[in-house]
């Protein structure tokens, strides 16, 4: 979708914001989000990385710049655990489980998180469609806007580009997200000249590179 | 990071937050919690391995080794996957890796145009500048004025490559081994790299 999130190439967001000694989550509820997405993910079954992804994109523009980073992370998901039946909306406004509903065991415990946060969850895939380019290629990203979730940036559409590597074959985010499948498919990383993408303002001496899958590009 | 021209950030970027959003965290987690979805216990547990565990120092020993051990380099720039793990590290967010090399006449940068994505097993969870969207949206258009903010400014003659990354890729920058430090031990050396100059803003 062509939203706020989709930010390469916008003006006017500001200065980069400068802190010293950083830690790791400012308060304690930061940590809480990220570890109770990260928990309920690990489970297997409720959303996948890109659902959990589009979730965020669909955010009200107004409000995904508004928001701190976590802040995106809570909003998303009081969405999710509606959306994915683990709680209903009157559940999650009152922070209290309904009278008689079930009780779940919790797909992780305290003894698994060592083994979870090392384990390679890899969206690799041994076989898929075949690659339609290869390294050296001259190619186009394809003038597409999907309404869906995408993971190729409006900057690049349009604009022609060099195949640098073929990286194997991935799980295809447009259909991931909404549940259509994985279609497993090439990604490349494609090349492209700053000049091509930003005119004769940007140093010949600049490129940008981008993942981008087989369904992102055409033969240029 | 000490260029005046940009704002030190003494509070947080959440400052404006209405104070219900830690409220509002905590009675999701005491549903969930009373639900049987999750475990605190391990919720704790999450939170500490990030909060103590996983972290730039990973990455930095990576970025040491390859300086002091030639094979080991060519093992990271050829799989840096497989080489990551014969450190240790491993997981969520870094499941498929390329190491990118600076050099006197390419400089690489990271950034993440569409959310934030980062290399967790080895630089732990993105600082707030990374995810910002005045880096998101600039990194791509303005690479050396940014470069500049950081403090790094590149001949016009040297390649910048800025890395937007867009799939599930992630990737980590081997920056140039300062002059001078051939007396110093691999611990040392890891000592001295930044998570910085490992997404490719800052020199070590």
């Amino acid at each position: 979708m062509n939203g706020v999130h989709d930010m390469g190439g916008m003006h006017g967001m500001g200065a980069i914001p400068d802190e010293e000694n950083e830690p790791v989550f400012h308060e304690p509820w930061e940590g809480r989000i990220y570890a109770l997405t990260r928990a309920l993910r690990a489970g297997g079954g409720a959303w996948n990385l890109d659902a959990g992804r589009y979730e965020l994109e669909r955010l009200p523009p107004a409000d995904y710049l508004r928001m701190s980073y976590y802040e995106r992370w809570e909003a998303r998901l009081r969405t999710q655990v509606v959306k994915n039946g683990l709680a209903t909306q009157p559940e999650v406004e009152s922070g209290t489980p309904a009278p008689g509903s079930a009780k779940a065991q919790p797909a992780l415990t305290a003894d698994m998180v060592p083994v979870m946060i090392t384990r390679r969850a890899s969206t690799r895939r041994a076989t898929g469609a075949p690659p339609r380019f290869q390294a050296g290629w001259r190619v186009r990203a394809r003038n597409i806007h999907p309404p869906g979730h995408t993971r190729l940036p409006r900057y690049v559409r349009g604009k022609a580009a060099i195949v640098a590597a073929d990286r194997g074959v991935f799980v295809f985010p447009d259909t991931n997200a909404h549940l259509l499948g994985e279609s497993p498919q090439h990604l490349y990383s494609v090349r492209f000249a700053a000049r091509e993408l930003w005119g004769e303002q940007a140093s010949p001496h600049d490129f940008v590179y981008l993942d981008l899958w087989d369904d992102y590009l055409e033969h240029a | 990071m000490s260029d005046d021209s940009r704002p030190h950030v003494h509070d947080h970027d959440h400052q404006a937050v209405p104070p219900d959003v830690a409220l509002r965290v905590k009675a999701l987690e005491s549903l969930l919690v009373e639900k049987g979805l999750v475990d605190p216990a391990a919720l704790d547990a999450i939170v500490d391995a990030y909060e103590t565990k996983i972290g730039p120092r990973n990455g930095a020993r990576v970025v040491a080794r390859a300086w002091v051990d030639s094979e080991y380099k060519a093992r990271l720039l050829a799989d840096a996957t497989a080489a990551i793990a014969e450190l240790g590290y491993s997981g969520g967010q870094g499941e498929d890796m390329i190491v990118l090399e600076n050099t006197p006449k390419v400089h690489n940068l990271v950034v993440c145009t569409l959310c934030s994505c980062y290399p967790w097993p080895v630089l732990g969870l993105p600082p707030v500048w990374y995810k910002s969207a005045a880096y998101r949206s600039r990194a791509v258009i303005d690479p050396r004025g940014v470069l500049r903010e950081f403090g790094v400014d590149l001949a016009d003659e040297v390649e910048v490559r800025v890395w937007d990354s867009t799939a599930e890729i992630r990737y980590l920058v081997l920056p140039e081994r300062p002059a001078g430090t051939e007396h110093l031990s691999e611990g040392e050396l890891a000592a001295l790299v930044t998570r910085d100059a490992m997404i490719g803003v800052s020199p070590v």
